[in-house]
């Protein structure tokens, strides 16, 4: 593992890292200023004023509302300073970027695997490049775990149920520290891996390294034909008995209960698990649901296929679906992703 | 000395309320409020014990990066009973349930507190739910964390989370029975002439805790009986598969636990301002703005619960004013520490032991408030959350704040309590071990936290073992520091000197009877003529700054 030159701090290994440091040293720095002054004050008040005769008696001295305004505000400047630069920080990093790799992670008493969009499977281990954005899509097939890099300063729960999102870009080739960092049960301190950080050509040799894997959108691919999906939405989900898949990640559908919602993610993972809760405007509650008979990776990796129908095949198909469910979608680039996170 | 003069301190009397009566029978079914409170005092020890014991079996674990000490089933139960008994069994009836229950009234010169059965109740109830939750100890214990959370603590721990929770259940009655006659003493039994603002600030800060005990606690019954439901039948509120949500919980969890934060800090916070007034023998430096932060930190506690969740996958705006909000709260805890620092002016100062875990309380608690601002801050708390920084932080406020407030309540009182005085010397010796060897233990671990050390661990990379050698060394000096009062109190109740009616020679209202106090408290209802701390007279009073303090004068 990488030692960083300062011991108190963890080795600074991502875009992020060196701007939460900046703010952990403001606040480091306020923290002892205002101890030592306490503490200073406090020493001198109790050696200068210290009881020399059992008999005396000081001055009652009443307070001020001058000085106790004063030490209201300026502490309260002082918070506020230090409010606004972290929510600008968290604000501005909570946003995936759009053009970043996206690594899929499921969480698992007791690992982390993990999988890339070209097939690479890891298990408690992240292989990433430096210089590129990277967008982990999490989700946990049982408990609440956390997926955290200390090196990069992130950390991010994985809820059953949902898809949680974090990204990152790194800057310096070495290997870090992953950790599980919300309690997970007997193992917990054992769900720890690490994450490779390379540079990009040898990440590309690493990636074309392990080409027997197929990538999750294949075996996506065959899930949805063994599971039946094909029968009701199609070979190439151009639609049927079920709404049409082919371009409708990312987009707005329309309900029948006459609302409209986002295909993202969680909307798609909810409508495979849960195919009643959410109907596509114009189709019966025919789909069973799935809930129980596929795992959080298979819904990942269907979730892959289906946003590759997506590219495929968005103009072929694109009449007979949006005048079934999809709308054309609305400038995208005003309307980021609304992850979980 | 107009206040101290005007009292003559009564003969100690033969009979007090230790005497009245003998016999186990007349302990058990005791309504006096001093009595109750000697039972609390006893069974928190008891309960605190254990928490230490389980305190000390982490700390050994965590000496070496292996888990060589305790097997990881072993391990998550010990951290998880460690929280468990010290949160709901110690700290949350600590200061309340002993001092409090004895002082609220004889501070505002009162006979007993208003429900002197439910007080009774509220002890028993105690009891069942500490006997509830050992059981759930003893039966194989429970591993989910003292938090909970789920779908961990419905769906897959194998232990005794039920019965867990069941104590937990049983025990919040006690609390919210203790809040109920608290606020109902305060509002009708005040002696006359003790108006609002003449009342100690302990009695403040104790009347702002019970509205949190009274408002907070039934939410987190709420949240265990759901818990329960879950678990036995799955009604499905927490679990994704049927609809709920997880991150529900801890929702319901936090909007009591944070709160319950401020139920173990803020009766320190009364004992500490007593401590600062009365040992430098001035009046509190600011006593409305110190007694109505009091109240604000009870109010806006209610409002901060989401800064648990910044990682939890929270709305990024929730996050955002969730994290405002937390930033504003510590203004109120800010105003006191400059008020008590303030009040040591142009003061005289003993160096007695209760003075000097004053002192210590108020050092503590600055550094346990402003690591407080590093987890309120957005995205710093990303990195920290779950974290070493988390668990010290914490401590510093529980062990630095409200243990060392509790010892040195304890110390002060413990001559009107027990009519003796506890040694000078070894009570001074103590309190510096303990004060020195909890930074030894806390201090390594904000490193920890931010170099990225994960709570729960019992097994961590070589790397964090050198700081976490110095914590368990500190560990073990605070564990030596503790059991010397321990050994020194238990010995002066029956060796130590004969404490005269008002040993500190003050102006409150406990003092001006005889120590211990008679079963009534008082020979006759006190009539109060004068302010809080009040230790000279008023027209002597220095005015600093343009304004004079304007105190409410009731007629």
């Amino acid at each position: 593992m990488q030692t960083s030159w300062i011991p108190f701090v963890p080795p600074s290994a991502s875009t992020l890292s060196g701007k939460v440091d900046a703010l952990y040293f403001y606040l480091s720095g306020v923290t002892v200023f205002f101890t030592l002054l306490i503490g200073g004050v406090l020493i001198f008040f109790v050696i200068k004023y210290r009881r020399r005769s059992p008999y005396e008696i000081p001055r009652p001295i009443a307070g001020s509302h001058k000085l106790e305004t004063l030490w209201s505000v300026i502490p309260f400047i002082i918070a506020m300073s230090m409010f606004a630069w972290g929510a600008q920080l968290y604000f501005q990093n909570s946003r995936p970027p759009q053009n970043a790799i996206e690594i899929y992670v499921v969480g698992k008493q007791w690992m982390w695997k993990i999988q890339h969009t070209t097939g690479q499977r890891e298990i408690n281990e992240l292989h990433v490049p430096v210089g590129r954005r990277v967008k982990l899509i999490m989700t946990t097939e049982d408990v609440i775990h956390d997926f955290f890099i200390p090196a990069f300063r992130i950390k991010a729960d994985v809820v059953p149920g949902r898809y949680t999102t974090q990204w990152f870009e790194a800057t310096k080739p070495g290997t870090y520290h992953l950790f599980c960092a919300e309690y997970c049960g007997m193992n917990h301190s054992g769900m720890i891996g690490q994450v490779v950080v390379m540079e990009p050509t040898d990440f590309d040799n690493w990636l074309s390294g392990n080409t027997n894997q197929q990538s999750p959108a294949v075996v996506g691919q065959q899930l949805y034909q063994t599971l039946g999906c094909v029968s009701c939405h199609g070979a190439s989900g151009e639609g049927g008995r079920g709404p049409a898949l082919g371009g409708v990640f990312g987009k707005q559908v329309f309900l029948n209960n006459g609302q409209t919602i986002k295909a993202d993610e969680a909307y798609i993972r909810e409508s495979i698990v849960n195919p009643q809760a959410k109907l596509v405007n114009g189709f019966g509650p025919i789909m069973p649901t799935f809930q129980g008979q596929i795992s959080e990776e298979q819904l990942v990796q269907i979730l892959a296929f289906i946003k590759s129908l997506q590219a495929q095949g968005s103009q072929a198909e694109a009449p007979a679906a949006s005048a079934a469910s999809t709308v054309p979608p609305p400038a995208r680039a005003a309307s980021p992703e609304t992850s979980n996170r | 000395m107009k206040a101290m003069e005007s009292f003559v301190a009564p003969t100690p009397a033969r009979i007090n309320y230790l005497n009245a009566t003998y016999g186990l029978k007349s302990w058990l079914l005791t309504k006096d409020h001093k009595r109750i409170a000697l039972l609390y005092l006893g069974s928190i020890s008891f309960f605190f014990f254990i928490g230490g014991l389980y305190a000390m079996f982490i700390r050994l674990e965590l000496l070496t990066p292996q888990g060589d000490l305790l097997q990881s089933t072993t391990y998550n139960k010990v951290f998880t009973q460690h929280g468990i008994i010290m949160v709901f069994f110690f700290l949350i009836p600590s200061i309340p349930a002993t001092l409090g229950n004895f002082l609220v009234p004889m501070m505002i010169g009162a006979k007993d507190l208003a429900f002197p059965r439910i007080n009774l109740l509220s002890w028993y109830i105690y009891m069942l739910g500490g006997i509830v939750t050992i059981y759930a100890l003893l039966a194989g214990g429970i591993d989910t964390g003292w938090t909970f959370y789920t779908p961990f603590s419905t769906t897959f721990s194998n232990s005794y989370v039920i019965a867990a929770g069941l104590g937990i259940f049983i025990n919040g009655f006690s609390s919210i029975l203790t809040g109920l006659n608290f606020i109902v003493t305060i509002h009708t039994m005040r002696a006359p002439g003790m108006t609002w603002f003449r009342m100690p600030l302990f009695i403040w800060s104790h009347y702002a805790t019970s509205l949190v005990m009274i408002l907070g606690t039934p939410v987190i019954a709420i949240t265990i009986l759901l818990l329960a439901f879950e678990r036995l039948a799955h009604i499905g509120i927490f679990d994704p598969a049927a609809g709920g949500d997880p991150v529900l919980f801890q929702h319901l969890f936090w909007f009591y636990s944070h709160p319950a934060v401020y139920i173990m800090v803020l009766p320190g916070m009364g004992v500490v301002s007593e401590l600062i007034a009365n040992f430098s023998r001035k009046n509190i430096f600011g006593y409305s703005f110190v007694a109505f932060s009091s109240l604000a930190i009870a109010v806006f506690g209610f409002l901060v619960w989401g800064h648990h969740l910044f990682v939890a996958g929270q709305s990024v705006y929730a996050g955002m004013i969730f994290s405002f909000l937390s930033f504003a709260v510590a203004i109120p805890s800010a105003i006191k520490v400059f008020n008590w620092t303030a009040t040591l002016y142009k003061a005289s100062i003993s160096y007695d032991t209760p003075m000097l875990y004053a002192l210590g309380f108020i050092g503590l608690f600055t550094i346990g408030g402003m690591t407080g601002l590093f987890l309120a801050s957005l995205a710093v708390d990303v990195h920290l959350s779950d974290t070493y920084f988390i668990v010290a932080h914490f401590h510093y406020i529980m062990v630095g704040g409200t243990l060392l407030a509790y010892l040195g309540g304890l110390h002060y009182w413990w001559p009107k309590i027990t009519g003796r005085m506890y040694p000078e010397g070894w009570a001074r010796f103590s309190a510096l071990i303990i004060f020195v060897g909890f930074n030894l233990t806390f201090l390594p671990q904000f490193v920890l936290g931010y170099l990225g050390m994960p709570r729960r661990y019992h097994v961590y990379p070589a790397e964090f073992q050198v700081l976490h050698v110095l914590s368990t060394a500190g560990a073990s000096i605070l564990g030596f520091g503790l059991l010397i009062p321990l050994v020194y109190l238990v010995w002066s109740m029956r060796y130590g000197k004969i404490a005269a009616a008002n040993p500190w020679n003050l102006p409150g209202l406990e003092w001006q009877t005889s120590s211990p106090p008679l079963t009534e408290n008082f020979e006759l209802t006190p009539i109060v003529t004068w302010e809080a701390y009040e230790f000279a007279p008023p027209e002597e009073t220095e005015v600093v700054g343009k304004f004079r303090d304007k105190r409410v004068e009731e007629v």
